[in-house]
């Protein structure tokens, strides 16, 4: 299962090289990573999505937590969390069908970004399901390239 | 006052007496302030040397062991080093030059990213900018070493910060969180309950101890207490050797791929395993599903990861084993009966020699090296066969005083650890038992003996080959011993005589006796060339991946090798 883990850590070089070290010499399998600094300057925050049963989890957790710059591990996979993704589309889009793509991503509330003579570039955030779900209904005009940030997430504040 | 001698201040004030090195483009400016310090140098004559041997003298003291080198080789050279001492949990300090700020990221001469080479094989490390920063860094890395789990950090100092004016230094003191991190973990008092629990129940308990409880000061006797008290049966890992006295009838041995018949027996006949400081390794487990497959096990460790990592544990315990068995021993019942248990351990057969008479008996060297030993010596030892006899046969009575490459297996280990070793304790008595193999990867070092008369024993178990690897290709490829007979060996009298060391070849029972005996009785260094029996192997045996059911008891019998799965 995908857990996310929010890592806070200190900001400077080499930290990167440590977390990604990590992972790669314990085979651990990461499905996006985003790093950037926090309000607090010395400060990054890692957003981490690994994928593991609960042992491998459990390890990566602890593993995190044993390097020397790391603060904070947070596992907030099961928190109730703002998660988002940035993606951007090159689709097809000839004459006819641009404006049905238009108000196809109207229903998505993502945004056309580029014109092209037969192309458009779609702008979209939005949570993992979301981002495939606008994916999924662009495939059938032909997409030329995809570009992705990894996923952010934030735990919400108490009601 | 310049970079260079801010850093000896800051050793010193952590107090560092001594450091091994060698010098280099990049460190002469800190060599060159040497002098001024309180600090005491051992040149050495490779850097992997200085990196044992720093290794060795933090082992047997729990301080940390300090080395130098300079940028590029120099760094690269303690790279092996610094991994056997991450392996094992020692708390080495190593300090490198590199080139000059300037110079960095442009291939300059002697350039290495010590930084990024250093990360996988250390705790942490660090490139220092300024030398303000100098003795904020060093306290800070000392604690690294030392707190929490130890193990060795890295400090790499560009030329130019070894040579710049120190204006206003700069010391933050150590990073807040990581006083949190490191420190001593608070018992969970609720897990310990429930081991109590899970041991007052157990009707066949065992106990297994690791490096950690040779770590832990004083842990050694609240384990025997606890352990005698309770009539429950000790075995240990190879780093666990030293905290439990060997002769006690309560004492298995070892573990795992070499493990005695009678431990690995019990391993695997015990309902409660209580594993203390040690990290399921798998040469100590063998096939992991079914290690100690009977038992609840409870595993005290100070490291959180080490929990579930490799064997998953019923009750896990987050702390300093010395912490936990004091606890254990306040709460102890005292005096239950474990006769019927013990009894049926100790009926285990015990292993059949098997002799073929080409050489001296290992087994029956190791004995008398045992015989030799007084309350504090410390035995160092190399990778290979004699490791693991020694690890059977030979038991230093106190802890930290068997010294071995354990976790890394790093041939060459033996002889720039003993010299780390005899350097902290000038007077303790330090035998190396090392092969012909081992040995010649750190030769060099001869000269550090020589040049510091240290009185080491160095009993050099000659089988004329690699020959662990040669047991492995006996026993699982065929007897196809491609590159493991070591044809030309030097001749170690002439060789040791080189280097004015005392040397004697010993092919025979009666004058080996003799010898070690006059050679443990002097002050100088010796060698002793023990030709064994080049076919002899080192039983018991579970071969890679069984379990430790599946144990060779002896080989050329075939009812033995028949019954391996
Ligand atoms: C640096 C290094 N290279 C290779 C090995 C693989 N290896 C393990 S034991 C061994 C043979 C050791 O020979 P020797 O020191 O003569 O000991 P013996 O087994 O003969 O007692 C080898 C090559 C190792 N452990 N370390
Ligand atoms: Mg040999």
């Amino acid at each position: 299962m995908k857990h996310t883990l929010a890592v806070l850590v200190e900001n400077h070089p080499g930290v990167l090289s440590r977390v990604s070290g990590l992972f790669a010499r314990r085979g651990y399998n990461i499905t996006s990573l985003v790093v950037s600094e926090t309000e607090d300057s010395s400060i990054s925050r890692m957003t981490i999505v690994v994928d593991g049963d609960e042992r491998i989890i459990e390890q990566v957790t602890k593993q995190l937590n044993k390097l020397i710059d790391v603060i904070k591990v947070n596992d907030v996979t099961n928190e109730d969390t703002v998660n988002r993704q940035l993606l951007l589309v090159r689709v097809n889009a000839d004459n006819s069908a641009k404006g049905e793509i238009a108000q196809l991503m109207d229903i998505f509330r993502a945004r056309i970004v580029d014109i092209g003579r037969k192309s458009l570039i779609v702008e979209a955030t939005g949570d993992e399901e979301k981002i495939q779900a606008i994916i999924r209904s662009l495939q059938p005009f032909g997409i030329q390239e995809i570009v992705k940030a990894g996923i952010i997430s934030m735990v919400r504040g108490p009601k | 006052m310049l970079g260079a001698e801010l850093l000896l201040k800051s050793l010193e004030e952590q107090g560092v007496e001594l450091v091994f090195g060698i010098p280099g483009g990049s460190v002469i400016p800190l060599y060159d302030v040497l002098k001024k310090s309180s600090i005491k140098h051992i040149l050495t004559k490779h850097e992997q040397g200085a990196a044992h041997a720093a290794d060795g003298y933090a082992r047997v003291t729990g301080k940390p062991g300090v080395c130098f080198a300079t940028s590029g080789p120099g760094g690269t050279n303690l790279i092996t080093g610094l991994a056997t001492a991450q392996m094992d949990s020692s708390p080495v300090i190593a300090i490198t030059g590199q080139v000059a700020s300037s110079f960095i990221g442009k291939d300059s001469f002697q350039e290495a990213d010590m930084l990024g080479l250093s990360h996988p094989v250390t705790k942490y490390s660090y490139l220092v900018r300024d030398a303000n920063d100098i003795p904020g860094i060093v306290e800070e890395a000392f604690f690294i070493a030392t707190q929490g789990r130890p193990g060795p950090v890295l400090i790499d100092i560009p030329k130019d910060v070894f040579t710049q004016k120190v204006t206003e230094v700069r010391n933050p003191g150590v990073r807040k969180h990581l006083l949190e991190k490191l420190k001593k973990p608070e018992l969970d008092f609720t897990q310990v309950e429930k081991a109590v629990e899970a041991l007052k129940k157990a009707k066949k308990p065992l106990i297994i101890v690791g490096g950690g409880v040779n770590n832990s000061e004083g842990s050694n006797r609240l384990l025997q207490d606890f352990a005698m008290k309770n009539e429950i049966p000790v075995s240990q890992t190879l780093m666990g050797k030293g905290v439990f006295p060997a002769d006690h009838p309560l004492f298995l041995g070892m573990v795992g791929m070499h493990g005695t018949i009678e431990a690995n027996w019990a391993m695997q006949n015990c309902d409660c395993l209580l594993a203390v400081g040690m990290r399921f390794d798998d040469r100590v487990t063998g096939r992991v599903e079914q290690f100690a497959s009977k038992a609840k096990v409870i595993h005290v460790d100070i490291d959180a990861a080490e929990h579930n990592k490799n064997r998953a544990s019923d009750i896990p315990i987050v702390g300093d084993s010395k912490d936990f068995l004091e606890v254990l021993c306040e709460k102890l019942w005292a005096s239950r009966n474990n006769k019927e248990w013990l009894r049926s351990i100790l009926i285990q057969n015990p292993v059949e020699k098997v002799n073929f008479g080409r050489g001296l008996d290992p087994e029956g060297v190791m004995n008398l090296i045992n015989s030799l030993l007084d309350d504090d010596t410390v035995v160092v030892t190399d990778v290979g066969q004699h490791q693991m006899w020694a690890a059977l046969f030979v038991h230093p009575k106190k802890p930290r005083s068997f010294i071995t490459s354990g976790g890394l297996g790093t041939m060459g280990f033996g002889l720039p650890a003993a010299i780390g070793v005899q350097m902290a304790y000038p007077d303790k008595k330090v035998v190396l038992i090392t092969g012909d193999g081992s040995l010649q990867m750190n030769l060099q070092e001869l000269a550090v003996i020589k040049q510091w008369n240290l009185p080491i024993k160095i009993f050099l178990i000659n089988n004329g080959s690699l020959g662990m690897v040669r047991q492995w290709q006996e026993l699982f490829f065929q007897e196809n011993y491609a590159e493991t007979i070591l044809e030309v060996g030097p001749d170690w009298e002439k060789l040791a005589g080189a280097y004015n060391i005392k040397a004697k070849t010993l092919y025979e029972n009666r004058e080996l006796k003799e010898t070690l005996h006059s050679s443990m009785a002097n002050r100088e260094p010796w060698l002793v060339d023990i030709k064994v029996d080049p076919g002899a192997n080192v039983f018991p045996m579970v071969p890679a991946g069984c379990s430790l059911d599946q144990m060779y008891r002896s080989w050329k019998n075939e009812a033995h090798v028949s019954s391996i799965g």
